[in-house]
C-alpha cells in the first residue's frame, strides 16, 4: 500500500508534468487508434466490395494491384458450371475521371451480383440495370456528379443515362458507378473481368475449389475472403502503414513519458538515497520508477482510448468519410493499444529507472 | 539482531575498524588517516571532533554506505565487504539517524516509520504492532497520520528514531541527531534516543559536536584529522 502511495505521491507532487505526460499518450494512443480504424475500415470497405455476398475470390496471379488483373470469360464460364459452385459473378474494376473527380471507381457487374439486387434503390429499380449506354450510381456518386435519374451523366469520355441510383453497405460503392459487366468490358478495352466472386454451394468444399483452380488455371488463383484480406499486399502495405504511423505516434508519447521520469528521478535523488538507507533494494527502486511510469501510460492510455473512440464517432457522422470509418473498435484492439502504451512507458522509464538503481546512497544525501 | 547486555561478553564487537583509510578527489582529500577503533555490543559511542575530522565519513562506513580505502571493518563479527548482502544489512542490523531528519515530506509519520519495513518484507500487521510500541515510546502516537510538514523538529527527530528502530538493528547510526534543534528538544531527543538504545539492546554511535550529550554516552572518542585523538 505505501510502496503505491510512493509512487502516487511523486505523481501528484508534480501534477501538470503528470497531466502533460499522460495527455502525450493519451494523444499517441488516440492517433493510432484513429489511424488503425480508418484504414481497417477502408480495408474492410475493399475487402468488401471484392466479395460482396461471395466467400472466395479468383484473380490472376501475380499482380501488384486487382485493377490489372484478367480473369477470361471462358475461365468464368467453366468456373460457374462446376457443381460445387452456386454462382460466379465476374466484376471489373475501372477508375475513370468526371469533371471535378480525377478519381471516379466503376464497376463493371451482371444483374444478379449481390450489390445490385441487394442494394437499396434510391431511384429506379433493379430492372433498368442492364440497358445500353446506361448506369447506376451510388448516392454519393450522384451528389458529386450532380446527376438524376434520367439525367446524362458525364463517365470519363463518355456520356451515360443514370437510370437508378443506390445506397450499399459500403461506402467507397457508393461512391462509385456501375455499369453492366459487357458495357464496362467496352469501355476499358478488358476481354475478362478483374475478379471472379464465387459462392459456394457448401463452404466446406472452398480447398477442394481452391485446388481445382489451381489444377486447371495455372494463371488464377483463388482464394477465401479472409485469406484474400489477410495476403493481399496492398492491404498489407495500408497495415503496415496504418501501425507504423501508429507506433511512431506512441513513440514519441514514450519519449515524453522518458522525459517525465528522468526529471522525476532527478528531483529527488536524495529521496531515493533515503529509500536506500532504509533498507529499498535497487529492484525496489526500480519497481517505484515503473511503477509511475505504468500509471502515467496506462492512465494515458485508456484515456487515449476513450478519446480515439470518440474521435471515430465524430468521423463517422462526417458525411464524406461515411463508409471509410470503421467505427466498432474490437476490445482486444483497445486493450492491445492500452498494452502497447503501457510497454512504451516502460521503455521509457528504462533510463531513468537505471540511473536511480546507480545512486549512491552516501553521495546522494549529500545532494541538496 | 537485537542484542542483550548479559551476552555482550560472549558477543563478537558490534564494529571493529582496523587502519581505516579513507580520501576524497583521488587522495586529494584525506578524510580517515588510520582509524582504529572497537565498539562493543550494546554500548553508548560518542563521536566528537571539530568538523570535517571524519565522524560523518566513519559512521557512512560502519553503515555500509562507503568503503574505505585501506584498512578492515568487521561489524557483528563479519567483516563488511564485497561478499556481505549489504541491502540486507541496511534492512537488518543498522539503523540510521541524520541531522536533517531525512524523512520524504509528503508521507505521513507512519508511512515515513514503515518504509524499513516494507523493504525488508516485514507482514503489515507485525509492522504496524512495531511501529505502535515505538510510536508509544516516543510520544508519536497521536500523530501517525500527520504529514511530515506538520510536525516540529522534534517530532521530525523523533519519527526518524521511530523509523531507524523499525526493523530491530543491533546498531543505530546517528550523525549529528540533534544539530538542527534547539536546545530544549535537542535534550528531549538525546534522552530518548539513549533510552531507547538502552531498552532495545542496540548499540550506538553517535557524531556529536555537543560535548554535555557526548559525556553521557558510555564512551567519547575524540577525533581529529581523520585520526582517533583520546578516548575517555
Amino acid at each position: 500500500m505505501i510502496f503505491l502511495r510512493l509512487i502516487v505521491v511523486n505523481l501528484l507532487r508534480h501534477r501538470i508534468r503528470t497531466v502533460i505526460s499522460m495527455a502525450g499518450i493519451a494523444f499517441s494512443v488516440a492517433a493510432m487508434l484513429t489511424v488503425v480504424a480508418l484504414l481497417q475500415g477502408a480495408i474492410g470497405m475493399f475487402s468488401g466490395i471484392l466479395s460482396s455476398g461471395a466467400e472466395m475470390i479468383v484473380f490472376e496471379r501475380n499482380v501488384s494491384d486487382l485493377f490489372f488483373s484478367d480473369v477470361s470469360q471462358s475461365a468464368a464460364a467453366a468456373i460457374a458450371k462446376w457443381p460445387m459452385v452456386e454462382h460466379a459473378d465476374p466484376v471489373l474494376f475501372g477508375v475513370v475521371a468526371s469533371e471535378g473527380h480525377p478519381i471516379v471507381t466503376c464497376f463493371g457487374v451482371t444483374a444478379t451480383d449481390a450489390r445490385i439486387h441487394d442494394a437499396q434503390w434510391l431511384a429506379g429499380g433493379p430492372q433498368d440495370f442492364g440497358r445500353q449506354d446506361s448506369v447506376v450510381l451510388g448516392d454519393r456518386a450522384a451528389q458529386f456528379l450532380g446527376a438524376t435519374v434520367g439525367k446524362q451523366a458525364q463517365i470519363g469520355h463518355e456520356t451515360f443515362t443514370v437510370v437508378g441510383i443506390i445506397r450499399t453497405r459500403n461506402g467507397f460503392e457508393d461512391g462509385g458507378v456501375f455499369m453492366p459487366i459487357n458495357e464496362a468490358r467496352d469501355f476499358f478495352h478488358k476481354q475478362g473481368s478483374s475478379v471472379l466472386t464465387i459462392k459456394l454451394r457448401n463452404k466446406d468444399d472452398a480447398a477442394q475449389f481452391k485446388a481445382d483452380v489451381h489444377a486447371q488455371f495455372k494463371d488464377l488463383i483463388a482464394l477465401e475472403d479472409r485469406e484474400f484480406e489477410r495476403t493481399y499486399s496492398q492491404f498489407r502495405i495500408l497495415r503496415a502503414t496504418a501501425w507504423a504511423v501508429g507506433i511512431c505516434g506512441l513513440a514519441l508519447g514514450g519519449l515524453g513519458v522518458a522525459n517525465t521520469m528522468i526529471m522525476s528521478v532527478f528531483t529527488r535523488i536524495r529521496e531515493i538515497a533515503i529509500l536506500r538507507v532504509n533498507g529499498f533494494s535497487g529492484f525496489q527502486i526500480a519497481a517505484v520508477i515503473f511503477g509511475e511510469s505504468a500509471v502515467v501510460s496506462v492512465l494515458g492510455g485508456i484515456a487515449g482510448a476513450i478519446l480515439g473512440a470518440l474521435t471515430l464517432v465524430a468521423l463517422k457522422h462526417i458525411p464524406a468519410l461515411d463508409g471509410y470509418v470503421d467505427g466498432s473498435l474490437h476490445p482486444l484492439l483497445m486493450f492491445g493499444v492500452v498494452l502497447l502504451a503501457l510497454v512504451t512507458g516502460m521503455a521509457g522509464a528504462l533510463y531513468p529507472t537505471a540511473y536511480a538503481m546507480r545512486i549512491r546512497a552516501v553521495e546522494a544525501l549529500r545532494f541538496e | 539482531m537485537n542484542t542483550h547486555m548479559s551476552s555482550t561478553a560472549v558477543l563478537p564487537p558490534a564494529a571493529r575498524m582496523s587502519n581505516l583509510w579513507k580520501s576524497y578527489e583521488q587522495g586529494a582529500i584525506a578524510v580517515l588517516n588510520g582509524v582504529d577503533l572497537e565498539v562493543k555490543q550494546a554500548q553508548t559511542v560518542a563521536l566528537c571532533g571539530p568538523s570535517g575530522c571524519g565522524k560523518s565519513t566513519l559512521l557512512h562506513i560502519i553503515g555500509g554506505l562507503d568503503r574505505p580505502d585501506h584498512g578492515e571493518i568487521e561489524v557483528h563479527g563479519r567483516p563488511l565487504d564485497a561478499n556481505r548482502n549489504m541491502v540486507d544489512f541496511l534492512r537488518r542490523e543498522v539503523g540510521f539517524i541524520f541531522q536533517l531528519h531525512n524523512l520524504i515530506p509528503d508521507l505521513t509519520l507512519e508511512e515515513n516509520c514503515l518504509l524499513p519495513a516494507i523493504a525488508a518484507g516485514t507482514p503489515r500487521h507485525a509492522a504496524l504492532k512495531r511501529l505502535e510500541v515505538l510510536a508509544e515510546r516516543t510520544g508519536l502516537q497521536h500523530r501517525l497520520g500527520q504529514r511530515i510538514q506538520k510536525l516540529s523538529g522534534g517530532e521530525r527527530q523523533r519519527t526518524a528514531i521511530c523509523r531507524a528502530l523499525m526493523n530491530r538493528p543491533a546498531m543505530l547510526l546517528a550523525d549529528e541527531p540533534t544539530g538542527s534543534l534547539d536546545e530544549r528538544s535537542s535534550q528531549g531527543v538525546f534522552e530518548l534516543l539513549l533510552e531507547l538504545t538502552r531498552t532495545e539492546g542496540v548499540t550506538l554511535l553517535m557524531a556529536t559536536h555537543d560535548l554535555t550529550l557526548a559525556r553521557r554516552c558510555d564512551r567519547l572518542v575524540q577525533m581529529r584529522d581523520g585520526r582517533i585523538h583520546e578516548e575517555s
